[in-house]
């Protein structure tokens, strides 16, 4: 096989009657990397992961899963491919491990083989105690883990993962993702949408940011952070000083500060301003600030700077920004990875 | 694990669409070991029919040409859970297709067919073992079929027939509402349809145009089939429709046009994509 990536979308279109749900998308997910789809809702995930897992036809366009066409080949793909999440469930009136078995066997799987695939699986993801459970009676979390690895059984080399975690606890949602850490780290390719931008963040190797059915943005998580540059964060000892810090600021950066309760807070164009010349700059004009730093932006951020330019939203980022501090309000990002 | 890839040619495809259809049916009966209550109330209806209609409204109907209400009743229930058994496969194909199952399923390297098959095959056990509740209902209120083994086999097999070509046409349907509620919501709607026939009361007294509609009903003909083939009363007079007066061929008929219609029906909306 070539070099190509072993997920290609070129130009999908897809219209539901005078919707636009894909638009011209582009993607290339290279072998072995997991790569996260964000995008508001409606922006066309959904859709391109439907056509990508041949369950649903493009308008026009080509995709390949391993160098097969999705449209022409859906067998080649369908055997190379597992799709868990939103749209793929499992029956809730058998158990975790007759779920598994059914599933083995509607692969082909001789008797045996698929027995011991079920058992395996449901050792690897801490099913087994509930193995012979029926599935109805099963957690949120425990559910979710059993439609993944229902996915899991012919180990798949591209793995649709449509928003895997949405609706679980913290705890859940962090054994989801462990077991997705697991699997890539045994090769596997992931495609992953999600709502939640951490998610991404620490799952991700790249990422493509879509709205109105197309690919706006791409890059790591980092290089998405960088392009919109860092940010700097002032907490006011006194708010009665925030007019005279917000004047000081803009005349440092030339951007809008914005505040929000005693926290200024101000986008940075890369090398326009030290941290020190900040702190000197502040001092001298008598603002007296609990706290001043340099903040990485969240993905949150990106996120809605992204989207919300392709929305119309008035000129300066501030504003765009400023909407951002009321939900990622003041978060420091840590890389998992 | 080697990827597995559909085989080319066309016996190998039939296999598999053979073995997957068995593996639907084995889904099947697992469900039925996992909730056995659900198998019983479903099971407890048709005898609680035979004790209501043979008992209660048999008390006050009289049979064309005499004979006993509980026999002139039986051929009618067996038609009658016949149709309403349709509604059960449309409940478990809206289910699968409300909760996902379905787009997994399409996901998986299986054959197109399997899914529609595999679920029509399944109601066939949920038939017979209707089909043995029920006659066993009706030997202990008296029922019996008088006519000898081939024709009572005969009878049998006539709905089981129809059981398996109606089957498809709640496949259809399951697949066209792809949801459980409104699955749910056409259950009330099957009982008209099974009432408005020869099944409980004969025709005669009905209005025209509801003694028709009544005649040409296929519930009438799988009624009038049973009666003939079971030698119990209410045998047609002789002017009757053309539907009752040869119920067999009728019933065949009907049969027939429901499968041809809905097997194509049901396996191009399956594997329709992109809604």
């Amino acid at each position: 096989m070539t070099d190509e990536p072993i997920v290609v979308a070129e130009a999908l279109r897809k219209r539901f009657g005078d919707t636009r749900a894909l638009d011209g998308l582009d993607l290339a997910v290279p072998a072995g990397t997991v790569c996260g789809v964000l995008g508001p809702n409606g922006a066309g995930k959904t859709t391109a992961v439907r056509i990508l897992a041949t369950l649903a036809d493009a308008d026009s366009g080509h995709a390949r899963i391993a160098g097969h066409d999705v449209a022409r080949r859906p067998d080649q793909v369908r055997a190379r491919i597992g799709l868990a999440g939103q749209y793929a469930a499992v029956d809730e009136k058998l158990t975790g491990r007759g779920n598994l078995r059914m599933f083995g066997r509607l692969y082909h799987l001789p008797r045996r083989e698929a027995r011991r695939r079920a058992d395996e699986l449901l050792e690897r993801f801490g099913l087994m105690d509930a193995a012979d459970r029926q599935v109805a009676g099963y957690s949120g979390g425990m559910r979710r883990r059993l439609d993944l690895i229902a996915s899991l059984i012919l180990r798949p080399q591209v793995l649709f993962l449509d928003e895997p975690t949405t609706g679980l606890d913290p705890r859940s949602r962090g054994e989801i993702w462990d077991a997705i850490r697991g699997l890539v780290a045994e090769g596997t390719t992931v495609l992953l949408t999600t709502q939640y931008l951490d998610e991404a963040d620490r799952l991700a190797d790249d990422i493509a940011v879509i709205d109105h059915g197309r690919v706006i943005a791409t890059g790591t998580p980092d290089e998405l952070k960088a392009s919109i540059g860092d940010r700097l964060d002032v907490v006011l000892d006194d708010p009665a000083m925030a007019g005279a810090a917000a004047d000081l600021l803009h005349t440092l950066t030339g951007a809008y500060p914005v505040l929000d309760g005693d926290r200024l807070s101000v986008p940075l164009t890369p090398g326009t301003l030290r941290l020190a010349d900040a702190v000197r700059e502040l001092d001298r004009a008598g603002v007296t600030a609990g706290d001043v730093g340099l903040r990485r932006p969240t993905l949150d951020e990106v996120f809605l700077r992204l989207t919300a330019t392709r929305t119309d939203t008035p000129d300066t980022g501030a504003v765009d920004t400023g909407a951002v501090e009321t939900t990622g309000a003041g978060r420091r990002k840590e890389t998992v990875r | 694990m080697t990827a597995v890839t559909a085989p080319a040619s066309h016996t190998g495809r039939l296999r598999w669409a053979l073995a997957d259809g068995l593996t639907l049916i084995g889904r099947e009966i697992s469900r039925i070991r996992q909730e056995p209550g659900e198998l019983i109330a479903a099971l407890i209806f048709p005898a609680v029919m035979v004790v209501l209609f043979g008992y209660v409204f048999g008390s006050a109907i009289s049979v064309p040409g005499g004979g006993n209400y509980r026999e002139y009743l039986m051929p009618g229930l067996f038609a009658m859970v016949t149709f309403t058994g349709t509604l059960a496969v449309t409940m478990r194909v809206a289910t699968d297709a409300s909760r996902g199952v379905m787009d997994r399923f399409r996901s998986m390297p299986m054959a197109r067919s399997a899914v529609p098959f595999g679920q029509t095959g399944a109601e066939i056990l949920n038939g017979v073992l209707g089909m043995v509740i029920m006659a066993g209902a009706g030997l202990l209120v008296g029922w019996r079929a008088h006519n000898g083994i081939w024709q009572t086999a005969e009878a049998f097999l006539l709905l089981a027939l129809m059981r398996y070509a109606l089957s498809w046409a709640g496949c259809y349907l399951g697949l066209v509402v792809k949801n459980e509620q409104t699955a749910d919501q056409l259950i009330p709607l099957v009982f008209p349809i099974t009432m408005l026939s020869n099944s409980f009361v004969p025709t005669g007294g009905m209005p025209r145009v509801l003694q028709v509609i009544a005649d040409w009903n296929p519930v009438s003909a799988l009624t009038a089939a049973c009666r003939d083939l079971f030698g119990n009363p209410g045998a047609p007079t002789g002017d009757a429709a053309w539907p009752v007066a040869h119920p067999v061929a009728a019933t065949l008929g009907w049969a027939l046009v429901l499968l041809a219609v809905f097997v194509p029906l049901s396996v191009r909306t399956y594997r329709r994509r992109g809604r």
